[in-house]
C-alpha cells in the first residue's frame, strides 16, 4: 500500500471516507462496469436477429418477438429481476445442480434480467432504423441480384447501426443506471457500495452523493464516447457547412 | 383461480398505493416540468443555469440513488432542523417523513427534469406568428398563455408526456426499496414467505401491463382531441 500513501494523506482525518470504503466504491464500480457492459454484448448479440424478424412480414416470426419486446418494455425492470432471481432460487432441485454455485450468486440472475431486458429495447430501436432504410436502397440491392441475407448484411444492417446509434447511446445511459436495482438483490454494485457505507456510518449525503457522482462522470463517458462515434459514422448524414 | 395465500387484498392495496403514487407523481412531475421549462425560455441567466443543471444533474444519475438520498438524506435534514427549532425556540417538533412522501417528492422531482425538457421542445414548436397574433389582439402575456401557447403546445408535448408516463409508472416499483408496501414489495415478501414467486410477481407484470394499455389509451384519445383543427395525426 506504500504507492497509495498520498491517498492515505488526502484521507487523513475523514471519518467516512477511508481507504477502506473507498475500495468498496472502487469494488462497486467494477461490478457494475461488469455487469452493464457483459449485458449490453450479450443484449446487442440477442437483439440484432431479433430485430431482424420483428421487421419479418410473416407473422408467426414477427408476433412472438413483438410479445416479448412487449412484456419486457411494459413492466418495470425490478419485477423482471425478482422473477429471475426468486425463480431460479426457489426452484425445486437446483440447489443439487452443477449450475448452483454460480446461480446462487446474484451476480446471473441479474445478468440474465439485464440482458433480457436490453434485448428488448435494443430490438425495437434495431428495428426502427430497419424500417426506415430507403426503398431505394433496398430496390438498388435487389436489382444487383443480391440474396436476401447478403442485402441485410451489406446494405440494410450497416446503415440501419449508423442510424440507431443516437437511440442506442440512449440505451446505454439507461442501462448504467438501471443496473442500480442490481443493489436489491444483494449485490455490491456502485449503490450496493453507497448503501453499505450509509447504513456503516449513518451518513446518507456522504454516501449517496458520492455514488451520485461516480454514476454522473459515467454518464458523461458515455455521452460523449456516443458523440465521437455520431460524428465519425454520421458525418455524411450532416448539413453541408462551409458556404 | 390461483391460490394467492390470502395475500390477495394486500397486493390490492398496493397496487392501489402504485397508482396514487404514480399519479400524484405525474402531477407533480407536470408543474416542476412547466416551471423548468419556463426557466430554461427564460432570459434570466441564473434561472436559466440552475434549470439546465437541474435537467442535467436529474438525467445522469440513477432514479434509485436518487430516491435513497432524498429518502434517507431528507429525513436526515428534517431531524437537524427540527433539531434547531427545539434549541431555539423550545418547540419539540418531529416530522416523520413517511416513505409515501419521499416517494411522490423523489419520483415528482425526476420526472419533472424529464418533463422539462419534453414542455422546452414542444414550446418551442409553437408558431412565433401565433404569439405576435395574440399580443396584436391586446392579450396579456398570462391570456396568451392560456390560450395559445398552452393549448397548442400540448399538441407537441403529449406523445413525450405519454412517454415519461411509461417510464414513470414503471420506476414506482422503486419505493419498494425504501419500505413502501406497493405491489411489488408486497409481491416479493410474499414469494419470499410462500416460495412460489411465480404466482405473485407475473399477477404484478400483468398488473403494469394492463395499466399500460388502459393509459396508452387513453392518450391516444387525448392527442386527437389536442389534434382538432390539425386533420390527420
Amino acid at each position: 500500500m506504500t504507492e497509495l500513501t498520498w491517498l492515505n494523506e488526502l484521507l487523513a482525518g475523514n471519518r467516512i471516507f477511508t481507504p477502506q470504503t473507498i475500495g468498496y466504491y472502487w469494488d462497486g464500480l467494477v461490478l457494475t462496469t461488469q455487469l452493464v457492459f457483459l449485458s449490453l454484448v450479450a443484449g446487442l448479440v440477442l437483439a440484432i436477429p431479433l430485430a431482424i424478424g420483428r421487421s419479418s412480414s410473416r407473422r408467426w416470426i414477427s408476433l412472438p418477438i413483438y410479445v416479448y419486446t412487449y412484456v419486457f418494455r411494459g413492466t418495470p425492470l425490478l419485477i423482471q429481476l425478482y422473477i429471475i432471481y426468486y425463480g431460479v432460487v426457489f426452484f425445486d432441485g437446483i440447489q443439487q445442480t452443477f449450475l448452483w454455485p454460480l446461480l446462487r450468486e446474484a451476480f446471473y440472475p441479474a445478468l440474465i434480467a439485464f440482458t433480457l431486458n436490453t434485448a428488448a429495447y435494443s430490438t425495437e430501436i434495431f428495428r426502427g432504423a430497419i424500417k426506415a432504410t430507403p426503398r431505394g436502397e433496398i430496390e438498388a440491392a435487389k436489382a444487383y441480384g443480391m440474396s436476401q441475407g447478403l442485402m441485410m448484411r451489406r446494405i440494410v444492417l450497416p446503415s440501419a447501426f449508423r442510424r440507431a446509434l443516437p437511440a442506442y447511446g440512449n440505451e446505454v445511459i439507461f442501462m448504467l443506471h438501471a443496473s442500480a436495482i442490481a443493489s436489491v438483490v444483494t449485490l455490491m454494485d456502485i449503490t450496493g457500495a453507497a448503501r453499505f457505507v450509509y447504513a456503516r456510518f449513518y451518513a446518507p449525503f456522504e454516501a449517496f452523493l458520492f455514488a451520485a457522482a461516480i454514476y454522473l462522470c459515467l454518464t458523461f463517458a458515455i455521452l460523449y464516447f456516443f458523440r465521437y462515434l455520431e460524428k465519425r459514422l454520421l458525418a455524411h448524414l450532416k448539413p453541408q457547412s462551409g458556404n | 383461480m390461483i391460490d394467492l395465500h390470502g395475500y390477495g387484498p394486500r397486493l390490492l392495496e398496493g397496487a392501489g398505493v402504485t397508482l396514487q403514487l404514480a399519479v400524484l407523481s405525474l402531477i407533480l412531475a407536470l408543474i416542476l416540468g412547466l416551471l423548468t421549462a419556463s426557466a430554461k425560455m427564460s432570459r434570466n441567466w441564473l434561472l436559466h443555469k440552475v434549470a439546465t443543471l437541474y435537467t442535467t444533474v436529474i438525467r445522469g444519475v440513477p432514479d434509485l440513488v436518487l430516491m435513497l438520498l432524498l429518502f434517507f438524506g431528507g429525513q436526515m435534514a428534517l431531524n437537524v432542523a427540527t433539531d434547531a427549532i427545539y434549541d431555539r425556540f423550545g418547540v419539540d417538533w418531529y416530522i416523520n417523513l413517511n416513505a409515501f412522501a419521499a416517494g411522490v417528492l423523489t419520483i415528482g422531482f425526476i420526472f419533472g427534469a424529464y418533463m422539462g425538457e419534453t414542455f422546452r421542445g414542444a414550446f418551442m414548436a409553437v408558431e412565433h406568428g401565433q404569439i405576435e397574433a395574440g399580443k396584436a389582439y391586446g392579450m396579456s402575456p398570462w391570456l396568451v398563455f392560456r390560450r395559445i401557447r398552452f393549448p397548442q403546445m400540448m399538441r407537441h408535448a403529449l406523445p413525450g408526456i405519454s412517454n415519461n408516463w411509461m417510464v414513470l409508472l414503471k420506476t414506482t416499483a422503486l419505493v419498494s426499496v425504501i419500505g413502501l408496501s406497493d405491489m411489488v414489495r408486497v409481491a416479493a415478501e410474499a414469494s419470499r414467505a410462500t416460495h412460489e414467486p411465480f404466482t405473485f410477481l407475473i399477477p404484478v407484470a400483468a398488473a403494469y401491463l394492463l395499466i399500460a394499455s388502459v393509459s396508452e389509451w387513453m392518450f391516444a384519445r387525448l392527442q386527437k382531441r389536442y389534434n382538432v383543427g390539425f386533420g390527420g395525426h
